[in-house]
């Protein structure tokens, strides 16, 4: 394999790898705040494209983006106060259950509302053809607009969880939720923040992927479940981690190519799922010390 | 002791009664419907007892009923004729292949399904032997991802490779000849004998777990459930009742996929996908978790109306909606003793409260 | 004596007349099977409301032989345990005449020997070529021959001088049998395939794949599915820098699909039916007429564009009509024959010419070879 070669595979490797992780990073801030996993996560994403799409047909583009990211954090709120709000210490499982059944609803209801067809939203720069050229190696700038608008989501992410006020009211929600209602926090508050928080996040990343993708009203769960794939990975509730176990999946799966048929692409990364889940399960990058501590 | 049994004769009663009414009204044709459910139900129940009495969930278990319908599938569909020699021909002779005419006039020399069918859920139970033993020592989010992985390399698998059908699945699988007279086949003829047969296995099962509940293990497997550490602290060796669990629910629904294909004809990948196995734990939520009456009425019910098509394009849509309604308001089920036993006061007139 | 005879001729004739009016007032009952939602919805939904609006006109004018079409749409969407079910509840419940569908191949060969077997017509909407082959007596499909769309696509690249192509096909029925019948009929069409590649149909991006196939150094590729993902290889290739010619199966016949595109369909080869191209056909062209007209009825009913798939829904109903009509009769064994006397029959895909061995009907000439143009299907101009 020549070098232009090997490099076009981590550039591929990287596209599919960012838009996982930034599913990734929508679970880990509801997971953090709640230890819930929202298995509705990846619908997220596709409302934010949808609804990006629809707006786009009379708004511009970036007022269009905003819209959709606006009503998705509306949608994510709505979503916890009917259906998690006033629950009182659920099982795991009755947890899990219940966002499966909240994904199948938002599913459903995008299909009776948008119909069954794909969407694409235009390129912010350039066209479906425009590449830019870095030696042999193409990109396409909607690449470079995904990676960087998770690295802005990141950054922003963790300057909102550590220096200010109600990032540090979730954290501590998240480290004790008895202690930090003793504080005068409202757990339930920070919940309801955490699932509109994680709703934006999927839109933005729902809104920046579609261009290169296209969103359809099914769209959501194949990306949910590469997203907990890369949040596990990374170390459940580390978002800077899902970056990285994202890259590495996603230029895993990129590579796989050369080996394997591309039918077993996705064998290749459950496979190392799984495997990580039977050695340490803490993630790649997690510690095995703060897994045990948490609950779930 | 008569009154565990009780609800199982009275429910064999409601199949005959079904059945019955069928007969009378002349439309024989809701049986395809019901007997499918059945082969269903029987994979619910069996999930139930996974995940309702030993609290192990598994979001996988569609990859069980595939592995068990595909490799009957494959076995019973795979022409050896052109493999001819001594093998072959001393194979048939035991009675392990069997020579049969198929749709278009051409000879096909197969796997007898007697054969397929031990096979196929001596494989399945295998498999989750293997799998099991790793993924039960996971617990919560990641027992419920790791299962989730199986069912999604399985799918991968019967999707991606070619011998198995790749995207079409495999068409055409012969009926299932369990007696002279009697074969697992959709042929309209057979719908009585074939609605028996489905249901008898899953009254025969029930009885099987509802023994099994009352029983030591089944008593083990609760406590596992409420709390392992605890169990394990007395004793109880935690592990092997939890991979013995597992690996029953696997070979009901191994053996569910099995004889549903040869009802069928056929299998596709879609039995294999992520949302047949949401579908079925969202089955055993609706009827209770750890209510095995509860599931089989649901899986029933549930089943029956979405293969008729009842609710249309709205099929998932009323599923979900459902599944929250229960999960939100009656996580316990419907057929809740508590809710029974005041229900029984009312009609009593007693005026006093249920205790 | 002649009082009683009377009497009895008098009831006899009430009784014909009766059930006679009773006949006409009774409809024929035809089932379809599609998959209106779930992963295969760009084929069924369209197929679905071409199959109700057809339905409609035809009661209008009367029905077929003075009785109403009763239809009746079940969505199996794209799952063949559904499609089973609902085949077993259409024939023995609802008695249906015929059955129009399944959407997908993989369906329909779950159904075919339960229609073979209850003697019951079925007029698929999938386009796998083992649907009619070996046939089946009662089992027809309306898609054109994917052998056909191949070799029209051998003969394009023929006239271009192409010889060294890659293949990217998806993991679904149909781009499984596309494949196939590109390694059959490459090699006496001088077509090499150096590279090939099976994609997922949810894939969210492929450059790994399309990187592959341009680095086995291709003059062109050929790529064949009927799912959306099939614009993501497009764009893919471009980005990467893929200059050669991009080839399309017939299952790109969808304008969303070149939404999805964006710049990159520009110049996009592909054979197609003539639904697409109709407005811009000769006049003299024996479809025009019949295409043009649906493309307007189906927009202005459903505001969104037509698409081949709803075409294959029209088709098979026209020709259960025309069967109808033609036998005279509401007998399944003689309309089932009258079928397969068919020919000449104008529809979208082509014009139909069926025989007891050809139960499908197209060759090669129901094929246009189309290109996009500024964002719309235009024929290629050669």
């Amino acid at each position: 394999m020549n070098p232009d070669l090997f490099f076009q595979y981590v550039v591929a490797g990287i596209t599919y790898g960012t838009i996982y992780a930034v599913v990734a990073i929508g679970f880990n801030i509801i997971y953090n705040a709640t230890g819930i996993i929202n298995f509705a996560q990846g619908e997220f994403v596709m409302l934010g494209g949808m609804t990006a799409v629809t707006l786009s047909r009379f708004l511009p583009l970036p007022v269009a983006i905003l819209g959709a990211v606006a009503v998705t954090t509306v949608i994510g709120a709505v979503i916890d106060i009917l259906f998690i709000r006033w629950l009182r210490g659920p099982s795991v499982l009755r947890m899990i259950i219940i966002t499966i059944g909240v994904s199948i609803l938002v599913r459903e209801a995008a299909l009776h509302v948008w119909g069954e067809s794909v969407r694409a939203l235009p390129y912010f720069t350039g066209t479906s053809v425009t590449s830019i050229k870095m030696g042999n190696v193409y990109i396409s700038p909607q690449v470079l607009w995904v990676v960087g608008v998770s690295a802005v989501a990141v950054v922003a992410l963790s300057a909102f969880f550590n220096y200010t006020m109600l990032g540090r009211q979730m954290r501590a929600c998240a480290a004790n939720r008895d202690a930090a209602r003793l504080c005068g926090i409202s757990a339930k508050n920070m919940v309801t923040l955490s699932f509109m928080l994680s709703a934006g996040i999927g839109a933005i990343g729902g809104a920046v992927v579609c261009p290169i993708t296209y969103v359809q009203y099914d769209s959501g769960t194949p990306l949910a479940i590469k997203g907990f794939t890369v949040a596990i990975l990374g170390g459940i509730g580390n978002s800077a981690a899902a970056v990285g176990a994202g890259m590495i999946l996603g230029i895993l799966e990129s590579f796989s190519i050369w080996v394997l048929p591309a039918a077993y692409k996705e064998v290749i990364s459950i496979s190392l799922l799984l495997l990580i889940l039977f050695i340490r399960p803490s993630g790649i990058f997690g510690s095995a010390e703060e897994a045990r501590l948490k609950e779930f | 002791m008569r009154g565990r049994y009780l609800p199982v004769a009275a429910f064999a009663g409601l199949i005959v009664a079904i059945q019955m009414a069928t007969h009378f009204t002349g439309s024989g044709y809701h049986l395809t419907q019901l007997t499918m459910s059945a082969y269903y139900s029987l994979l619910a129940i069996g999930l139930c007892l996974l995940v309702g009495y030993a609290g192990q969930i598994s979001l996988g278990h569609a990859g069980f009923f595939a592995i068990g319908g595909y490799i009957t599938a494959l076995l019973t569909t795979h022409d050896l004729s052109s493999r001819a020699g001594g093998a072959s021909r001393w194979l048939a002779k035991a009675g392990i292949l069997s020579a049969r005419i198929d749709l278009y006039g051409g000879e096909l020399l197969t796997v007898h399904p007697w054969v397929a069918c031990l096979v196929a859920v001596l494989a399945t139970v295998g498999i989750a032997y293997a799998v099991g033993g790793p993924v039960l020592k996971l617990k919560g989010h990641y027992l419920a991802m790791a299962t989730l992985g199986f069912g999604v390399i399985i799918y991968r698998i019967v999707l991606g490779t070619e011998f198995l059908g790749a995207a079409d699945g495999i068409s055409e699988v012969p009926p299932f000849a369990i007696l002279p007279g009697l074969e697992v086949s959709g042929k309209a003829a057979l719908r009585v004998p074939n609605y028996y047969l489905a249901w008898g296995l899953v009254i025969a099962g029930m009885v099987l777990l509802l023994n099994l509940i009352h029983s030591r293990e089944g008593r083990a497997l609760s406590s596992i459930h409420g709390a392992e550490d605890a169990a394990e602290a007395m004793g109880i060796p935690t592990a092997r009742y939890k991979l013995s669990a597992f690996a029953l629910s696997a070979a009901f629904a191994g053996l569910a996929g099995v004889l549903l294909t040869h009802y069928n004809g056929g299998i596709g990948p879609s039995e294999a996908s992520v949302m047949k196995s949401v579908r079925y734990v969202a089955i055993v939520a609706i009827g209770g978790m750890a209510n095995l009456w509860g599931t089989l009425l649901m899986s029933l019910l549930l089943n029956y109306l979405s293969l008729r098509g009842y609710f249309g394009t709205y099929d998932d849509a009323v599923f979900g909606a459902i599944l929250i309604l229960i999960m939100l308001f009656a996580p316990g089920g419907l057929l809740r003793r508590d809710l029974l036993e005041e229900v029984r006061d009312v009609f009593r007139g007693n005026g006093e409260k249920a205790s | 004596m002649r009082r009683k005879r009377g009497f009895i001729c008098a009831i006899v004739a009430l009784a014909l007349l009766v059930g006679a009016g009773v006949q006409a007032a009774d409809p024929i009952k035809v089932g379809a099977i599609l998959s209106v939602t779930g992963p295969a919805s760009f084929l069924g939904a369209p197929e679905a409301k071409t199959l109700e609006m057809l339905v409609e006109e035809q009661n209008k004018k009367g029905g077929v032989l003075g009785r109403k079409i009763e239809l009746i749409v079940k969505d199996s969407g794209a799952s063949p345990e559904k499609a089973f079910s609902f085949a077993k509840q259409l024939m023995e419940e609802d008695k249906v005449f015929a059955i129009i569908g399944p959407s997908t191949s993989g369906e329909t060969m779950k159904i075919k020997g339960v229609a073979e077997v209850g003697k019951t017509i079925l007029l698929s909407c999938a386009a796998a070529e083992v649907i009619v082959n070996p046939v089946a007596k009662y089992v027809f499909k309306t898609p054109q021959k994917d052998s056909d769309a191949v070799v029209k696509i051998f003969q394009q690249m023929k006239t271009m001088k192409i010889s060294k192509i890659g293949v990217l096909s998806s993991n679904t029925g149909f781009g499984k049998a596309g494949e196939e019948q590109i390694m059959k009929l490459a090699p006496e069409h001088g077509i090499t395939v150096l590279a090939s590649e099976v994609y997922d149909k949810a894939a969210s991006d492929l450059t790994a794949e399309v990187t592959k196939v341009k680095a086995a150094g291709v003059e062109a590729i050929l790529n064949w599915s009927i799912e959306p993902a099939q614009a993501i290889v497009i764009k893919n290739a471009r980005q990467i820098g893929f200059k050669g010619p991009i080839f399309q199966s017939h299952g790109f016949g969808n304008i969303k699909y070149v939404e999805a595109a964006g710049e990159a369909a520009e110049g996009v080869l592909f054979p197609a039916g003539r639904l697409l191209v109709a407005d811009v056909l000769p006049n003299s062209n024996p479809q025009k007429a019949l295409l043009v007209k649906y493309k307007k009825d189906y927009e202005s009913r459903y505001k969104e564009e037509a698409s081949t798939f709803g075409g294959h829904a029209y088709d098979a109903f026209l020709i259960l009509v025309k069967a109808i009509e033609k036998a005279g009769k509401v007998d399944m064994d003689a309309v089932r024959a009258t079928i397969e006397q068919l020919t000449g029959v104008v529809g979208t895909g082509g014009v139909f010419n069926f025989s007891t061995t050809d139960h499908n009907g197209l060759n090669i000439d129901a094929f246009e070879m189309l290109t996009v143009r500024k964002g719309k299907f235009v024929p290629l101009a050669n």
